[in-house]
């Protein structure tokens, strides 16, 4: 506001190339802040409290990171962006990350120049349906009435999904998730369709949770993950390796409640030492101090209390691991060695 | 009294009846009824069966209305809450009570509330000279004049000498116009005013205002636009966009029928090309495309953009609301005025606005509500204006699956909001009896 934006609009824009080409890292370490785009509000990934305090599994990334690089959970402007606006926010430097469930796809990797530095939770396209109807898998569902998104891409995971198996399907188009929940309530149609995270939040809100099942299908891989911008690979490192962090913290058994006492002294485990600044010098490979996984795992926790806190089964949405466990837990998560 | 007629008329009433009465049926309630609910069969019918829709709906919406859970700390809760009391449904207030003031303020900080509040008050006196000329004092014009930088400060916060050394600026500018136009022409004197102004924005307040700050730290704590949320951003967005779309709407009223090319060209332009553009296009340019367009790091505060759309696209409107009070008057008016060797301004200061805005004022109105309400389209474009903010509350699992509840309560204050403007508006033609007749 103000005279700084008279300034910003009139003098700086003759200079505008030489500042983005500047170091994300020290841009944030100047600001003070991280400045992470997030969801305006899925349940469990995103959504501020009553005193505008921002909690998810989405935002604990953001945290993470601003952990790392200022000891502090708390340096983060979290800076809402919807699906429309998400890709430009990033794009034009107004946010450093984007934590916001976005499916790491071929062309938002590299046509929207954009680097996706992990998976942070593997999600997948499937169906809802009243207990009532008696089906047990989506390939029993012919001729059945679906609720179903407009103009996403799980429009077309359902066509795909149809056509596979030769069955035929009506889509009752609705625009958004509160209008389904709604609508598939008012029994408009026989199924809903969405992320299986989405339907399990849903499902979490309805009278009798225990009249609806989820069926087994998952008919789309929607890899969520954490993304920054193309041209600064040091600032993707920083995120990409406190994300793993987090996830090698789980397979360790580091937690928040041991992490202080796990990083007094260099323990047995040479992997944690290093995880953890013990041992080695990683915090400085990345400019980081050598404390920066130790920060952040004791600002969050590791991955698994992160999903226990927010999405997990004692939460309301009440999600399983499944893919989402550690690989030795027959789920994908498997963090490259720190060394 | 002759007697001249006293064998030919049998009785002759020397005095006056006194009045009866009317028939029951036609007086109190039961004549009211009658004459305005039951004045035909047709009618009768007709309120049977209106009457029976309204117990109907209030039958089915009351009971939903009206539920014991005030206290309730989710959604979950409140179903609980309701199964003690023994009702299978009825609405879920407690998400109202734990969030109505993030509805109100957004992420504003708790302990600055006051700040808004104190800003909105501020407003309704700044309003009032404007609003009820003659119970008001003349000189709380001042005062409204004073309020704009007031209403920055407070609500953004920060050092003082910003809002100051901007106001400032106006005072440089008004004092070398005065001087100037002793020297030359009004015409350049006004231009003489303008640049002084600018240099002093642009060139000493810059220089003068850190140090300021510095020597004499008086401010309060500073407030980021992202923290402003709910009705008071609506509010903010709304009073900014009304409070400037008039001036704006009127100068491109008269410029589309002005007699010079340029000047017409220019607003007719302006207005067709907003007009024909819905305003979410205009949100998307604020928030995605100026900030491919404006350098990174550039700090053009996005309360500001949005303003500046809402504003023009308001103003484009209102310039044709008032073109059609404009129309209105008739060409005697104009000509009365040329005849009494009136210039340009003057008649339109003396003559034609007073009584083209008069004929204007519901249209203007209706124009000034319709801009408060599209202030939610802001949601679009992720700021949590009320229903962004619905979204986000929805989004806390223990709130995820409340939606008339927030959808009651937003609509109720936009109710308030807007059904206040519009009897204001009745109040005013009433008193400026703008009816000719």
């Amino acid at each position: 506001m103000k005279k700084s934006v008279f300034f910003g609009a009139l003098t700086v824009a003759g200079l505008a190339a030489g500042a983005a080409a500047a170091a994300t890292l020290d841009d944030v370490k100047a600001r003070g802040k991280l400045n992470c785009g997030v969801a305006t509000g899925v349940p469990g990934f995103a959504a501020p409290d009553a005193a505008g305090e921002w909690a998810g599994f989405d935002v604990a990334v953001c945290r993470a990171v601003a952990a790392a690089i200022f000891n502090d959970p708390k340096a983060v402007e979290f800076i809402p962006t919807t699906g429309k606006t998400r890709f430009t926010a990033l794009a034009s430097g107004e946010i450093d990350m984007l934590a916001r469930n976005t499916t790491w796809t071929f062309s938002r990797d590299t046509d929207l120049k954009f680097d996706f530095v992990g998976v942070n939770y593997y999600d997948g396209q499937g169906f809802i349906v009243p207990k009532a109807l008696g089906v047990s898998s989506a390939k029993e569902l012919d001729g059945a009435t679906v609720c179903i998104q407009t103009g996403t891409t799980t429009e077309l995971n359902l066509a795909d999904f149809f056509r596979i198996n030769n069955i035929s399907y009506e889509p009752v188009p609705i625009e958004t998730n509160a209008e389904a929940q709604q609508q598939y309530l008012a029994g408009a149609c026989d199924t809903y369709t969405t992320d299986a995270s989405g339907l399990a939040a849903t499902r979490s809100t309805f009278e009798a949770p225990g009249d609806h099942v989820i069926l087994p299908e998952i008919i789309s891989k929607e890899p969520l993950g954490p993304l920054v911008r193309h041209g600064d690979s040091e600032w993707g490192d920083i995120v990409r390796w406190t994300f793993n962090a987090l996830v090698a913290a789980e397979e360790y058994g580091v937690t928040s409640a041991n992490v202080a006492e796990m990083s007094s002294a260099p323990g047995d485990n040479p992997e944690v030492n290093r995880l953890l600044g013990t041992e080695g010098d990683l915090g400085a490979m990345i400019g980081l101090d050598a404390a920066w996984a130790k920060n952040a795992i004791a600002a969050v926790g590791n991955y698994g209390e992160i999903f226990e806190a927010t999405i997990g089964e004692s939460t309301p949405i009440g999600l399983a691991r499944g893919l989402n466990a550690q690989y030795t837990n027959g789920g994908l998560l498997y963090a490259p060695p720190f060394r | 009294m002759s007697d001249t007629h006293a064998e030919t008329v049998a009785f002759v009433r020397e005095t006056m009846l006194p009045q009866k009465a009317p028939p029951a049926s036609t007086v109190g309630p039961l004549g009211w009824a009658k004459a305005n609910l039951f004045s035909s069969y047709v009618n009768g019918a007709l309120t049977i069966l209106s009457a029976a829709f309204i117990v109907f709906v209030l039958y089915e919406i009351l009971p939903w209305l009206i539920s014991p859970t005030w206290e309730g700390t989710s959604l979950t809760n409140c179903r609980e809450l309701l199964a003690a009391a023994g009702d299978d449904r009825g609405a879920c207030w407690g998400v109202i009570r734990e969030r109505w003031q993030q509805l109100m303020f957004g992420f504003y900080p708790r302990t600055e509330y006051w700040r808004p509040v104190l800003t909105f008050i501020f407003l309704l006196v700044a309003i009032a000279p404007i609003l009820f000329a003659q119970f008001v004092p003349a000189k709380v014009a001042y005062f409204s004049a004073l309020f704009p930088f007031i209403a920055v400060w407070l609500l953004w916060g920060g050092t003082i000498w910003g809002p100051v050394l901007a106001l400032l600026g106006f005072v440089v500018g008004f004092v070398v116009f005065r001087y100037a136009s002793r020297a030359i022409a009004p015409a350049l004197a006004l231009a003489a005013g303008v640049v002084a102004a600018i240099i002093w924005w642009s060139v000493i307040t810059p220089f003068v205002e850190p140090d300021l700050s510095r020597i004499l730290p008086i401010g309060i704590r500073s407030v980021q636009s992202r923290e402003f949320g709910g009705f008071m951003l609506s509010i903010t967005i709304g009073v900014t966009a009304i409070m400037c779309s008039l001036p704006i709407g009127i100068l491109l009223a008269l410029g589309r029928q002005s007699d010079l090319p340029l000047v017409k060209s220019i607003c007719v332009g302006f207005i067709e090309f907003i007009r024909g553009v819905p305003l979410i296009t205009l949100l998307f340019v604020a928030s995605v495309l100026l900030n491919i367009f404006l350098p990174p790091g550039t700090n053009f505060d996005i309360i500001l953009r949005v303003m500046i759309m809402v504003t023009l696209f308001a103003a484009a409107y209102m310039a044709e609301v008032i073109r059609g009070g404009l129309a209105a008057l008739p060409k005697g008016q104009y000509e009365g005025a040329d005849s009494l060797g009136l210039d340009y301004w003057q008649a339109q200061r003396l003559i034609i606005m007073p009584q083209a805005l008069k004929i204007s004022i519901p249209g203007i109105v209706s124009t000034f509500i319709g801009v408060f309400k599209d202030t939610t389209l802001v949601s679009i474009i992720s700021m949590f204006d009320p229903i962004g903010l619905s979204n986000a509350i929805r989004a806390d699992t223990a709130w995820n699956g409340v939606y008339w509840e927030l959808f009651i309560f937003i609509g109720f204050v936009f109710f308030v909001f807007c059904f206040s403007m519009s009897r204001y508006s009745m109040y005013l033609e009433r008193k400026l009896n703008t009816g000719h007749r």
